[in-house]
C-alpha cells in the first residue's frame, strides 16, 4: 500500500541445483520429443539423460563437502541437509543405473496410444516406433523424488509427491508385453495413489487446521505448544500416515504392490522399487521425525503394528507367490517393515543419529540388491517375453550359472546372510531398534526374516537343485547396459556386504546433525 | 606369523584355484593337496600352542574391521578351540579322498554327475569357514561363520546329495536361519546392553550382570546353538540332512558343523551368562537325556543307515550337552574331547557307509547282508568304528563318554545313571545294524561286492589310526584341553560357588 514493496523470496540455486538439473533436462527432454526426428531423439535422449543425473550427483557431492548448511533452502522450504544429500546421492546413482536398464531395447511399447492387439500397433511395431518419453519422464519423477525428501513443509511435500508419483503412473503402462497387464497395471497405481495422495492432503489441511502452518518446524513447535485441538492433529497424523505408508507398500497399504510390479515394465519397476523407496522413506522420516517428532507416543504404538504386520504380511504372502515379479514385491514390503522399525527408533538425540544412519545404510544397501535383481529378472526371457513364472526358472542354474550365481547371491543378501550388504542392513536396524527400546519388534523382524528366507531360498532350489524344464526360458544376451547394471548390484552388494565401514560412516556423517528444521 | 589368517586364506585361495582349472581329475589332485597343506600347518601351529601358557587366546590376531559396530577381525584359539580345528583339518582330506567319485555320477544309483570342481571348492571354503568359526575370539565374528557356514553346505546337499535332497537342505537351511536370526537378536541386544562398544569375547565376560537380561540372552544364543548341535526336540533335521548329504559331506556336517553348536554352549553361553546357565542347567541336563535316550531308542528302529548314524548322534550330543552343563572339570574336558571323537568315529561310519552305498546303490539296511564275507576289511573296520561309537573300552569314545558320566555324577547323580541306559541301547543299534548287514548268509547282491581298494583304504586308515590311539593314550589331547576347560569353568563360577572370589571383586569395584 503505502510503498510497502514484497520481499523477493531468496532461493539458493546452488543448494537446489541437483534437483534444477534433473528438471531442466527433463524440460529440455520434452522439447526434444517436440521437435527432434523421431529416428534421432533416443540417440539425444539417453546421454542428456545420464548426463543429467551425473551432473546432479556431482553437485550433491560438492554441496555435501561445501559444509552441510544449517537453515532449510528456499524459504524454507526444502531442508537440505545430511540426510537429503545422502538420500539424494544414492537416489542418483540408482536412477542412473536403472536409466541403463531403461536404455534396454524391447521393454517398453512402440505407441502406448496403440490399442493391444489393433491395427495400429501393428504399424507402430513394423515402423520401429519407440516411445522415448520414457526419458523425461524418469527424469520428473527422479526430479519430484528429490523433493520428495528434501521437503521441509507439507505443501511442497505433497507437490513433490504428485511429480514423482504421476510419470510413474504412466511409466507403468508402457511395458512393451503383455499390454493389458500392464496398463491394468497403470490404472491400479493411479487409482490407489490418487486416492492415498487425497488422505495426505486432507490429513495435511487437519494438521494446519491444527498448528496453523504446513512448515515442519512450526507444526513441531506447536505441539509443543497449542492444546486443545488434538483431534485434529491426531486425526491428521493417521491421514497423513496412511499417504506416506502406502507410498513405502506398507501393510495394510500393500496391495498395490505385487500388482504394479508385476505389470510394469521391469526397468521400471526397478526403478520404483528402489528410488521410489529410498524417497518415500525420506519423506516419512521428515514428517514423523521433525514435525511430528514430539508426538511420538501418539503415532509410535500404531506404527509399531503396522511394522509388525507389514513384516508378517510380506513374508507370509510372498510364500505363495508364483510369479517372480509378485515375489520381489512381497519381499519389498517385507523390507519396508524392516525399515520401519527402524523408524520408530526414535529416542534421544544420540538414538536418533543411531536409527537415521541404519535406515541411510539400509536403503542404499537394498535399493543396490533391488536393483540388480530386477536387471536378472530382464534378462530371463522365452518366446513372450520375461519369464516371469517361478517354474520356468526350474534348472537356470546348469543353463546359466553365473547369471543364476548373481541371483542366488542377490536372494541371500535380501535373506540378510552375513557377507552380503542386506546382512549388516538389516543388523544395523536392529541395533538401532533393539537400543530404542524396540525388541520384541526385533524378535518379530527376525522370525518373519526366518519366514522370508523360506522362499528366497525355495527360489535358489529351483535354480540349482532341479532340473531344468525341456522348453525353458533363454538367457538374452545380455547388452553392455543390463551387464553392467548386474555387476554393479553385485559389486555393492559384496563391498557393502564386506567392508561396509566407509558407506557406515558415510550415513553416520549424514545422520551426525540429524535434519535440520 | 598370522597363522590362523593363514590357514583360512589357504583353503579360501585354494578353491578358487580349484574352481579355475580346467580338468576335474586336476581339480581333485589340488584339493587334496591345499587340504593337506592346511593340516601341515595346523600341525606346525599345534607344535607351538602352549597349552599352560598365561595367555588364553593365542596366536590371536585383532583388527578392527567395523569399527561403527565395534566388529573386529579377531581370532586366536585356547585348547578347546585347537582340539576342534583339528579334528576339521585333520577330516577335511579325508572327505576329499573319500569323495573322490561322489560328484562324477558313476556307481550305482549314483545322482547324476554335477560339477566336480564346484563340489570340491565348496569343501574347502567350507573347511576356511569351520576354521574361522572356532578361532573367532569375536562373537560378531563368530556369528558370521556360523551363518555363513551353512550356505556351502546347503549347496552340498541340495545339489549333490540323495534323491530328497532339496528338501533336506532347505529344511536343514531353514531350521539353522530360523535359530541364527534369534541368535541374532541376542548378538545385537548383548552388544546393546553390556555397553562396551566392542564385540571381543573376552571383553564381554561378566559384562551382563542382570539376572534376567542374562536368560533371555541365554535363551538366544542356546536355541540356536540347540537347533545346530542339534538337541532333542529341535533334531528334526539332522535325519533328513545327513541321510540326504553326501556321504563326505555328511561327515563334515554331523562331525564339525553340529560341534559348533555344542563349542557354542561351551564357550559363549557358559561364560557370556554364567547365571542364566546355571538357572538352565536342569532343563539343559533334562533335554540331554531325553536326547540320548531318544535318539538311541529311534536309531534302533531305523531301516536307512545313514539315518541310523544321525540318531546315534543325536544320542551322543545328548552326552556332550550334559557333559557341558554339569560344569565340573571332568565332564567339560570329557565333553570336548567327546566331540573330538564323535568327529572320527561318526566320520568313519558315515564314509564306510557310504563305500557300501557306493557299492550297492541303496541306504537300506535290509538290502545287506553277509557283507563280512565278500569284503572282510570294509566290514571290520566299520564293526570298529560302531564299536568306537558304542564305546567299548580301549577305543576313542570310551574315554569321553566315561569322563563325561563321572563329571555328570558328581553333581548330578540320577540324570548321569539314566543316561548310562544310552550305553546299554548304543550296543544294541550298532550291534544290531553290524549284525543285519555283515553276517549271515551273503545276500545275491552283494556277492560281487569289491572289498576296500586302496583309496578307500587310505581314508579309513587314518581315521581308525585316531580312533585306536586316543582310546588308549587321550593324554596329549587332555594336556590341551584341560588347561581351557578349567579356566571356562572358573569364569563361570566366579560369581557362583566361591563367594570369597566374588567380595573381592565386589571390593574392587
Amino acid at each position: 500500500m503505502n510503498g510497502t514493496t514484497i520481499q523477493a523470496p531468496t532461493i539458493e540455486y546452488a543448494l537446489l541445483s541437483p534437483m534444477l538439473l534433473v528438471f531442466g533436462a527433463a524440460i529440455i527432454g520434452v522439447l526434444v520429443e517436440a521437435f527432434a526426428p523421431r529416428y534421432l531423439r533416443k540417440s539425444i535422449h539417453v546421454p542428456l539423460t545420464l548426463l543429467a543425473l551425473v551432473g546432479a550427483f556431482v553437485t550433491t557431492i560438492l554441496t555435501a563437502l561445501n559444509g552441510l548448511p544449517t537453515v532449510a533452502a528456499a524459504m524454507g522450504a526444502v531442508a537440505v541437509d545430511g540426510p537429503s544429500l545422502f538420500i539424494w546421492g544414492v537416489i542418483l546413482i540408482l536412477a542412473f543405473i536403472c536409466t541403463l536398464l531403461i536404455n534396454d531395447d524391447d521393454q517398453f511399447v512402440a505407441q502406448a496410444a496403440a490399442v493391444p492387439g489393433s491395427v495400429d500397433e501393428e504399424e507402430a511395431v513394423r515402423h520401429g516406433y519407440a516411445q522415448t518419453e520414457v526419458y523425461p519422464l524418469m527424469l520428473f519423477s527422479v526430479g519430484g523424488m528429490l523433493l520428495f525428501a528434501a521437503s521441509n513443509d507439507l505443501l511442497v511435500m505433497f507437490v513433490a509427491l504428485e511429480v514423482m508419483s504421476l510419470p510413474l503412473y504412466l511409466l507403468c503402462g508402457l511395458a512393451r508385453r503383455r499390454r493389458l497387464l500392464s496398463q491394468e497395471a497403470s490404472v491400479k497405481y493411479f487409482l490407489l495413489g490418487a486416492f492415498s495422495s487425497a488422505f495426505f492432503l486432507y490429513g495435511m489441511a487437519l494438521v494446519y487446521g491444527y498448528a496453523g502452518s504446513v512448515d515442519l518446524k512450526t507444526i513441531s513447535t506447536a505441539i509443543s505448544s497449542v492444546s486443545g485441538q488434538e483431534p485434529l492433529l491426531l486425526i491428521g497424523t493417521a491421514m497423513l500416515g496412511v499417504g506416506l505408508l502406502f507410498k513405502i507398500g506398507a501393510a495394510p497399504f500393500q496391495a498395490w504392490k505385487p500388482d504394479v510390479y508385476q505389470g510394469a515394465p521391469t526397468a521400471v519397476t526397478a526403478l520404483m522399487a528402489s528410488t521410489v523407496l529410498v524417497a518415500a522413506f525420506g519423506a516419512v522420516l521428515r514428517v514423523f521425525w521433525v514435525a511430528l517428532g514430539g508426538y511420538e507416543w501418539n503415532w509410535q504404538p500404531l506404527m509399531w503394528g503396522v511394522a509388525i504386520l507389514t513384516m508378517i504380511v510380506g513374508a507370509i504372502l510372498a510364500i505363495t507367490q508364483t510369479d517372480i515379479k509378485r515375489m520381489l514385491a512381497y519381499s519389498s514390503i517385507a523390507h519396508g517393515g524392516f525399515l520401519l522399525t527402524g523408524v520408530i527408533a526414535i529416542g534421544t538425540i544420540k538414538q536418533d543419529q543411531q536409527a537415521l544412519s541404519a535406515i541411510l545404510f539400509y536403503l542404499a544397501a537394498y535399493g543396490f540388491t533391488t536393483v540388480g535383481a530386477f536387471a536378472v529378472v530382464t534378462m530371463v526371457r522365452d518366446a513372450g517375453g520375461e519369464a516371469g513364472h517361478l517354474s520356468r526358472w526350474a534348472g537356470l542354474g546348469k543353463r546359466s550359472p553365473v547369471l543364476a550365481g548373481i541371483f542366488a547371491f542377490f536372494l541371500l543378501a535380501f535373506a540378510g546372510i552375513p557377507l552380503t550388504s542386506g546382512f549388516f542392513a538389516k543388523y544395523a536396524v536392529f541395533a538401532a531398534a533393539i537400543s530404542g527400546g524396540a525388541l520384541p519388534l526385533v524378535i518379530v523382524g527376525a522370525v518373519s526374516s526366518a519366514i522370508a528366507a523360506f522362499f528366497y531360498v525355495r527360489v535358489i532350489v529351483l535354480m540349482f537343485f532341479s532340473e531344468p524344464a525341456a522348453d525353458g526360458p533363454t538367457i538374452a544376451a545380455p547388452t553392455v547396459g543390463t551387464s553392467a547394471v548386474v555387476a554393479l548390484a553385485a559389486a555393492a552388494t559384496v563391498v557393502l556386504g564386506v567392508f561396509p565401514q566407509p558407506v557406515l560412516d558415510l550415513a553416520d556423517q549424514a545422520a551426525s546433525a540429524l535434519f535440520i528444521r | 606369523m598370522p597363522w590362523l589368517s593363514t590357514l583360512m586364506a589357504v583353503p579360501v585361495l585354494g578353491a578358487v584355484g580349484v574352481s579355475l582349472v580346467k580338468s576335474d581329475k586336476l581339480a581333485k589332485q589340488l584339493a587334496l593337496a591345499i587340504s593337506l597343506v592346511v593340516l601341515v600347518l595346523t600341525g606346525v601351529l599345534a607344535a607351538q600352542f602352549n597349552p599352560t601358557s598365561g595367555t588364553r587366546f593365542q596366536f590371536a590376531e585383532v583388527y578392527d574391521w567395523i569399527p561403527r559396530f565395534g566388529v573386529h577381525y579377531g581370532v586366536g584359539v585356547d585348547g578347546i578351540a585347537l582340539v576342534l580345528i583339528a579334528l576339521s583339518v585333520v577330516l577335511v582330506p579325508i572327505v576329499i579322498l573319500a569323495s573322490w567319485h561322489d560328484a562324477d555320477g558313476t556307481g550305482a544309483n549314483a545322482p547324476p554327475k554335477r560339477s566336480v570342481k564346484t563340489y570340491f571348492a565348496l569343501l574347502l571354503v567350507l573347511e576356511a569357514m569351520m576354521i574361522g568359526v572356532f578361532a573367532s575370539t569375536d562373537v560378531f565374528l563368530f556369528y558370521v561363520f556360523f551363518e555363513a557356514m551353512l550356505i556351502p553346505m546347503y549347496f552340498m546337499i541340495g545339489s549333490y546329495g540323495g534323491a530328497q535332497r532339496s528338501y533336506a537342505a532347505v529344511k536343514f537351511l531353514l531350521y539353522s536361519l530360523f535359530g541364527g536370526l534369534l541368535m541374532l537378536v541376542a548378538v545385537i541386544a548383548l552388544y546393546v546392553i553390556a555397553e562396551k562398544g566392542t564385540f571381543m569375547f573376552p571383553e564381554l565376560i561378566g559384562a551382563i550382570q542382570d539376572p534376567t537380561t542374562q536368560k533371555w540372552l541365554f535363551a538366544g544364543f542356546f536355541i540356536a546353538f540347540a537347533v545346530k548341535a542339534p538337541l532333542w526336540p529341535f533334531h528334526t533335521w539332522l535325519p533328513d540332512a545327513a541321510a540326504q548329504a553326501p556321504a563326505g559331506a555328511a561327515v563334515l556336517l554331523v562331525g564339525v558343523l553340529d560341534k559348533v553348536g555344542t563349542y557354542g554352549m561351551l564357550r559363549f553361553c557358559l561364560e557370556l551368562f554364567p547365571d542364566a546357565s546355571k538357572f538352565f542347567t536342569p532343563l539343559v541336563i533334562v533335554l540331554s537325556v531325553v536326547g540320548i535316550i531318544y535318539g538311541a531308542i529311534v536309531a534302533i528302529g531305523q531301516t536307512d543307515i545313514k539315518r541310523l548314524i544321525a540318531y546315534t548322534s543325536i544320542s551322543h550330543f545328548g552326552f556332550i550337552a550334559m557333559g557341558v552343563f554339569a560344569m565340573t572339570a571332568n565332564a567339560g574336558a570329557g565333553a570336548t574331547l567327546y566331540m573330538v571323537n564323535h568327529g572320527f568315529s561318526t566320520g568313519s561310519l558315515f564314509l564306510i557307509a557310504g563305500f557300501l552305498i557306493y557299492r550297492r546303490g541303496s541306504s537300506q539296511i535290509a538290502d545287506y547282508g553277509g557283507v563280512q564275507k565278500v569284503a572282510p576289511v570294509l566290514a571290520g573296520t566299520f564293526l570298529i568304528a560302531g564299536l568306537s561309537s558304542l564305546s567299548l573300552p580301549g577305543l576313542s569314545s570310551f574315554v569321553s563318554e566315561f569322563m563325561v558320566l563321572i563329571g555328570t555324577y558328581e553333581i548330578h547323580p540320577v540324570p548321569a545313571i539314566i543316561a548310562t541306559t544310552g550305553v546299554i541301547l548304543a550296543a544294541v543299534y550298532v550291534l544290531w545294524m553290524y549284525q543285519r548287514m555283515m553276517t549271515g548268509p551273503t545276500a545275491e547282491s552283494v556277492k560281487l561286492f569289491p572289498d576296500l581298494d586302496i583309496r578307500e583304504k587310505w581314508v579309513v586308515a587314518p581315521l581308525i589310526a585316531v580312533i585306536i590311539a586316543v582310546g588308549f593314550f587321550p593324554k596329549p589331547l587332555l594336556d590341551v584341553i584341560n588347561p581351557a576347560v578349567d579356566k571356562t569353568l572358573s569364569t563361570v563360577q566366579v560369581d557362583q560357588f566361591t563367594p570369597a572370589v566374588a567380595d573381592k571383586k565386589g571390593a574392587g569395584q
